[in-house]
């Protein structure tokens, strides 16, 4: 089974949309569309590097702001309290609620690492054409794709809270500038990995020993 | 390796026997699958397809239940804070509104287009699609609806939504009293349906269903 033929060799395209297998007639550099459902097909996504980077330094340039500044602000009797991501996690953690604050602590934290981390690392070694772990790495970007849009968490938090704590002078919540950034993370990120072409991971030099 | 299966004459039958796995781009025979079987690709580990366990008239059936339980979710409220007496209870709307005039406008279009204009078109969508699939039919506006619901994909979060209602209420807990409303119920529903609809592979619409002629 070490000879699996790819669609490029047989000179065959899959449409990203509804899966129609294609042939790849060249008709110079005029844009092919899929029989079935229009949409156009490429061997690979379009700029994968340069759209990809794009929107990866772009979401770390939000995601900056999103982790310094305050995303909530809590008024209590004239005691005023600014919430960042991570004193969110601290509180819900102090507060008796570990379990969730490790969720809160995977979503809003981990997950965009991870998604940093992950799509930096798939991108270097796709460009270098590089046969390392190409199964994990296969997996690795599933998993962003599939966890990806649970970041989004504290962003409905604070938008709850602030709809539900309107107690005028006893207790407000207000959102500040840290929750718009932090939103613009995660669609950013979003983005940058759907831009991705997990196709590239199998291309350049087969390995021989797996 | 030779071309033969895209060289046979009838093209559109040939490409359907072939199967090309959209994470790695290998190359595969289809072989018919039982209730509830999926194939997995040998060279990335991916899921090529699945089989669903339903007909187009169950999945139907809890389309409209997700309907009805979406409206609720959306029109009543979700939980109420109290504090000293004085009560104050939120629908998905008021979270919408009260974020679009706190300056934060971005949030605001972003939940309303992830947490209601995104999951409603889903499900007209999908509704609508099914009700002609039931007899392997392929509804007007087929080819894009379907191309629509494939990039609409991880644009519905109303299950990270319902996580964030928990996460609220506990931190809301510690100060106020917290009473939850039938909202909270139905978005639980709503993700208890949405956990059984992610198992579905739609994409076999394109083969279930066949053009009508005019
Ligand atoms: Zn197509
Ligand atoms: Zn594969």
């Amino acid at each position: 089974m070490s000879t699996l033929p790819r669609a490029t060799e047989l000179g065959l395209i899959g449409c990203h949309v509804c899966g129609q297998v294609c042939r790849a007639v060249d008709e110079g550099d005029g844009v092919l569309a899929c029989p079935r459902c229009g949409s156009s097909l490429h061997r690979r996504k379009p700029a994968v590097y340069a759209r990809c980077w794009a929107l990866l330094i772009a979401a770390f340039l939000m995601y900056v702001p999103a982790n310094v500044l305050p995303i909530m602000r809590t008024a209590s009797l004239g005691d005023i309290d600014d919430n960042t991501i991570l004193s969110g996690v601290v509180e819900l953690w102090v507060k008796g609620s570990p379990g969730l604050a490790v969720i809160v602590f995977c979503a809003s934290i981990m997950v965009p690492m991870l998604k940093f981390l992950a799509l930096s690392t798939l991108l270097i070694t796709c460009r270098r054409g590089s046969n390392w772990a190409r199964r994990q790495r296969a997996q690795l970007y599933r998993l962003v794709e599939l966890i990806g849009y649970w970041s989004m968490l504290d962003v409905f938090v604070v938008a709850l809270l602030t709809a539900l704590v309107r107690f005028g002078y006893f207790s407000l919540v207000e959102p500040l500038p840290g929750v718009v950034f932090f939103g613009l993370t995660v669609v950013l990120t979003m983005f940058a990995s759907m831009c991705f072409d997990p196709r590239l991971i199998w291309d350049g030099k087969e390995d021989s020993d797996d | 390796m030779d071309l033969s299966p895209t060289d046979a004459p009838d093209d559109a039958t040939a490409a359907q026997a072939l199967l090309i796995c959209e994470h790695c781009d290998t190359v595969y025979h289809r072989r018919p699958l039982a209730k509830g079987e999926g194939a997995e690709c040998a060279r990335c580990g991916a899921v090529l397809e699945r089989c669903r366990g339903m007909r187009a008239n169950g999945l139907l059936a809890l389309i409209l239940t997700a309907l009805v339980v979406f409206a609720q979710a959306t029109l009543w409220p979700i939980v109420t804070l109290g504090l000293n007496g004085q009560y104050v209870d939120a629908t998905l709307w008021d979270v919408i509104h009260t974020m679009w005039l706190d300056q934060s406008q971005v949030v605001a279009v972003l939940a309303a287009l992830t947490l209601f204009v995104f999951p409603l078109c889903k499900i007209f969508a999908l509704g609508w699609l099914l009700l002609y699939a039931r007899s392997g039919r392929r509804a007007p506006g087929f080819r894009p609806l379907m191309v629509a619901m494939h990039h609409l994909g991880p644009w519905t979060m109303s299950e990270v939504f319902v996580l964030g209602a928990l996460v609220s209420i506990v931190k809301a807990h510690l100060y106020f009293d917290v009473l939850p409303d039938p909202g909270i119920y139905a978005y639980a529903g709503l993700m208890l349906l949405i956990t059984v609809f992610a198992g579905v592979d739609l994409s076999r619409l394109w083969d279930e269903t066949r053009e009508e002629s005019p």
